[in-house]
């Protein structure tokens, strides 16, 4: 079963975190269509977070189609990822591990990769609106 | 009914010292509120009078819909001398509707002896006899003064998982103060800020947050913003501004940057702003209608 956590200095809202974890894990193969999803009380007993928190992540989770509940029984998952599976992606993920090669030999550090990766992340979402 | 707490212009003096003033709020149920502020704000005033140990100089206050009466069923010491078995047996004596059951999970699940006396307990391990005397009561509001201020990391992480595991079955309302922010961030969805004996800002975290950017700009005047912000603290250098706003929709695109906050600066921002003799006691309160 997944374990949630929650970065306090991510600046992320709490709910959007675990909102991201269980997409993360979705993408990663971890959870897959049927699984279970820990009940609110399961996650608020172990990571110490407000019930209403664990709520509203899982009514967006069913607004966003990917987990479904079953009153009475628990919150499940409704469909895997699996067309965006990272696995299936390895050419891609090949490209992106010569492009790190070169950013370094290049001199670039991680917190520069980091900052022109989500640069030029936000101007090409930008010029896909 | 639908609020927990209601106080309207709810103030205590203590001989000539105001400890609390002009306390407009209305706090709906189904919350964990974290009420936090300085040493000296008012904070226990105000929880004191809550659980009606207290009664106000001025204005009125409703919890739960009704008058506070001074039932302790909010307020649960534990006393040195008594064994953890004592304590509750005394509270299954006093509390008529007592979950023994309940509490005697909670100590076996705690690994608690229930010979050993109060006094020989962990900090830790008093904190959750209290907190456990406290849910067997199974109140609709549980009002806790500073609960975790005197334990270390480990312990508080502790408290507040049982805490919340407790409000996740029980669906009950918790108020709670705190001068620590990242753990009113992890468990509380409504915020009290209270400072100088008044509330300087109330509502649910989530709006809050929402509703504050920071502005970094070329310096400027307060009054060269658009008028729809409202500026809550102003910060220039030669060159630069720094402006807190507080906004209902998002600031207008201009030459600034516009961010949100974290709750910690959202929190000190306020303080700040209380505690500065040059800036008025106006409080802003309650959600916008």
């Amino acid at each position: 079963m997944i374990e949630f956590h929650l970065d306090a200095r991510s600046g992320i809202a709490p709910y959007l975190q675990i909102v991201g974890q269980v997409r993360n894990a979705l993408l990663l193969g971890l959870l897959v269509e049927g699984d279970k999803l820990p009940t609110v009380k399961e996650v608020v007993a172990r990571i110490a977070i407000n019930p209403n928190t664990v709520s509203k992540a899982y009514r967006e989770l069913e607004h966003l189609g990917l987990a479904a509940a079953k009153p009475g029984v628990g919150t499940f998952i409704a469909r895997s990822l699996g067309e965006a599976s990272l696995a299936e992606h390895g050419p891609l993920q090949d490209e992106l591990r010569a492009w790190l090669a070169k950013a370094r030999a290049a001199g670039l550090t991680r917190p520069g990769i980091e900052a022109m990766f989500q640069s030029t992340f936000r101007e090409s979402a930008e010029e896909e609106k | 009914m639908s609020a927990i707490l209601q106080a309207h212009a709810l103030g205590r003096r203590y001989g000539r010292r105001q400890a609390l003033a002009e306390t407009t709020l209305e706090i709906p149920r189904g919350h964990v509120v974290g009420l936090v502020g300085p040493n000296g704000a008012g904070k226990t005033t105000l929880l004191k009078i809550a659980c009606g140990m207290l009664a106000p100089s001025s204005g009125r206050i409703e919890v739960l819909g009704e008058q506070p009466t001074g039932d302790p069923a909010q307020d649960t010491p534990t006393y040195a001398g008594l064994s953890v078995r004592d304590h509750l047996k005394f509270g299954a004596k006093l509390n008529p509707r007592w979950d023994a059951a309940l509490a005697k999970a909670r100590i076996e699940q705690l690994g608690m002896d229930p010979k050993q006396k109060a006094g020989k307990l962990s900090g830790g391990q008093r904190a959750q006899l209290s907190l456990t005397i406290a849910l067997a009561k199974q109140p609709e509001l549980l009002i806790l003064d500073e609960p975790v201020a005197s334990l270390d990391p480990l312990a508080r992480r502790t408290f507040l998982r049982h805490l919340m595991e407790s409000v996740a079955e029980r669906h009950t309302s918790v108020i709670l103060s705190s001068h620590l922010v990242s753990d009113l961030e992890r468990v509380c969805d409504y915020l009290i800020v209270l400072v100088a004996s008044r509330v300087q800002l109330a509502g649910e975290t989530e709006n809050l947050l929402a509703q504050h950017y920071r502005i970094v700009c070329t310096r400027r005047a307060e009054t060269d913003l658009p008028h729809a912000l409202e500026v809550i603290a102003a910060e220039h250098t030669d060159r630069q501004s720094t402006f807190i706003v507080r906004s209902e929709t998002e600031p207008p695109a201009g030459d600034w940057s516009a961010e949100h906050l974290e709750l910690e600066d959202l929190v000190l921002t306020y303080m700040e702003r209380a505690l500065d003799p040059g800036h008025s006691t106006t409080s802003t309160t309650g959600e916008p209608r």
